[in-house]
């Protein structure tokens, strides 16, 4: 997934939400964004996910395209077997039409009109790359909100789509949900290779599963690189993004005077 | 359907007690007999009405039951009441053993099958679906406003003062997430061309599909027979 010089302004905004913004997204890769509040970071997904301007208007500048192919010319459904995108909401990713959890995976390659065996061996297979298989005869009204969203991460994952767009999927989770999250989208992306974009502002999540941060600023990149490198960069806190909590407690030893060993780094590890 | 035609179709006491005899006996055997009442009392004010307009001013009846100062119920009006009222109880429990044994997705997966789109599947299917969720939300709004002392309880006048602040955030939130909602549908491949896959096939045997016919097209004959007078029914 190649982002070329991407600016995108909303239908009847002033002011461009990104700003010539270029990042590339490689098989397997785990890329994370961060940013505050208003920097671009879900518009940076409806854009790489192809539904700005497709589906919500605007104008697009640059380009954005996946496999070779610009997003702009590819219908819905095309797109939604090339790049998956899944919200913070889970309550909005889920259908609300089906009684299990296996009917709702199964949405969309039944949606696509696959053969009953086919669609039946996807669901499965997302169930079981999302680890929820357990969940597969529950009611999916029912479900808790971690296990919803992982119900709707395979939902999406059933179309088996080359690249996933999250834009934070943790942010309505507990702790316990995070971390069954992030275990989740790091396992999916090193075991189905699919290379994964994902808005965060928990940055120890990023700190687990990304191998590149991408800091945005008012639309455009402030700051990247490998995520170690990123994570602990001083100029982040400055950027209005926490670093993760290892990156903090190092500088607080060393600011008040303390040996940073390494064998201490490796505990907290 | 059957039903609505044999209860409103056929004159006459034949049409309602068949239909309200065939559909307590389907409750019966799907054990649904005690939640049907509950639908059952729903037509308790319609019914009211039909006894009273019918048996104190059914038009030209002249055999009174008693009169008592300028109320006068009569014989006729009583009967076409009691008809009447047997014709809305028949219909109504018999939409009420079709709702108490007929899960949703069933029926609109096979209305699917029968050629129903799948947006028009999806459209009755959502709105379904978003009735619990539009109660939890109004409850949380209505608990978010009580937390911010707006008064909800008390007296009715109150009640419905207290409503106005949660129709917004109630109507608005809901119209907010269509916008998630329509992507949601969009990254699940809904608008792709071509029929869906239907993964359920409910149990039809020939016989049954047979008997479904045999009743709607008997009952029609029956009904149409009985309106062109060459069938006498009780």
């Amino acid at each position: 997934m190649v982002v070329n010089a991407a600016s995108y302004s909303y239908a009847g905004a002033a002011q461009p939400s990104l700003r010539g913004l270029s990042l590339e997204l490689a098989p397997g890769r785990v890329v994370g964004v961060v940013g505050p509040n208003e920097s671009g970071k879900s518009t940076l997904c409806l854009v790489v996910a192809g539904r700005a301007p497709g589906v919500i208007g605007g104008r697009l500048e640059g380009s954005v395209r996946i496999d070779g192919v610009e997003t702009a010319s590819m219908r819905p459904h095309e797109l939604a077997q090339r790049c998956g995108l899944l919200f913070q909401n889970a309550a909005t990713q889920l259908s609300n039409t089906t009684a299990t959890v296996f009917e709702e995976v199964a949405f969309g390659p039944c949606n696509l009109g696959l053969p009953v065996a086919e669609v039946v061996a996807r669901a499965w297979q997302a169930l079981r790359a999302v680890g929820i298989e357990s969940l597969a005869s529950r009611d999916p009204a029912r479900i808790s909100g971690g296990q919803g969203q992982l119900v709707a991460l395979a939902s999406v994952m059933a179309l088996r789509p080359s690249y996933l767009v999250l834009d934070e999927p943790t942010s309505e989770l507990d702790p316990a949900g995070t971390r069954l999250v992030a275990g989740v989208l790091s396992r999916i992306a090193r075991e189905t290779r699919a290379g994964v974009l994902i808005v965060e502002h928990k940055t120890d999540v990023l700190a687990q599963i990304a191998d590149e941060i991408v800091v945005l600023e008012r639309g455009a990149v402030a700051l990247s690189g490998p995520a170690t490198a990123v994570l602990g960069d001083p100029r982040l806190a400055k950027l209005g993004v926490e670093p993760p909590a290892p990156v903090r407690l190092e500088r607080a030893v060393r600011t008040s005077g303390l040996e940073w060993s390494a064998a201490l780094a490796e505990a907290i590890e | 359907m059957v039903g609505a035609i044999v209860a409103f179709g056929l004159r006459g006491w034949s049409g309602p007690t068949l239909v309200f005899v065939a559909v307590v006996l389907s409750g019966a055997m799907a054990g649904a007999l005690r939640r049907m009442a509950l639908f059952a009392l729903a037509t308790i004010p319609l019914v009211i009405s039909i006894l009273l307009v019918n048996t104190f001013l059914y038009p030209n009846a002249r055999d009174a039951i008693v009169t008592v100062g300028p109320l006068s119920p009569t014989w006729t009006g009583a009967t076409a009441a009691l008809q009447a009222t047997l014709r809305v109880v028949a219909f109504g429990l018999s939409a009420a053993v079709f709702a108490l044994t007929t899960p949703i997705d069933d029926l609109l997966t096979e209305l699917e099958r029968c050629g129903l789109g799948r947006r028009g599947a999806f459209v009755v299917a959502a709105a379904l679906g978003a009735i619990p969720r539009t109660v939890e939300r109004s409850r949380e709004v209505v608990d978010a406003q009580r937390a911010r002392a707006l008064d909800t309880e008390g007296r009715p006048w109150r009640r419905l003062k207290g409503l106005v602040p949660l129709v917004g955030p109630v109507v608005f939130g809901a119209l907010g997430e269509v916008e998630e909602r329509t992507m949601a549908l969009e990254a699940r491949a809904f608008t792709a061309p071509g029929r869906r896959t239907l993964l359920r096939r409910l149990p039809d045997s020939g016989r049954q599909r047979l008997s479904r016919w045999a009743l709607l097209i008997g009952s029609i004959c029956l009904v149409a027979a009985s309106l062109a007078g060459a069938v006498k029914l009780p």
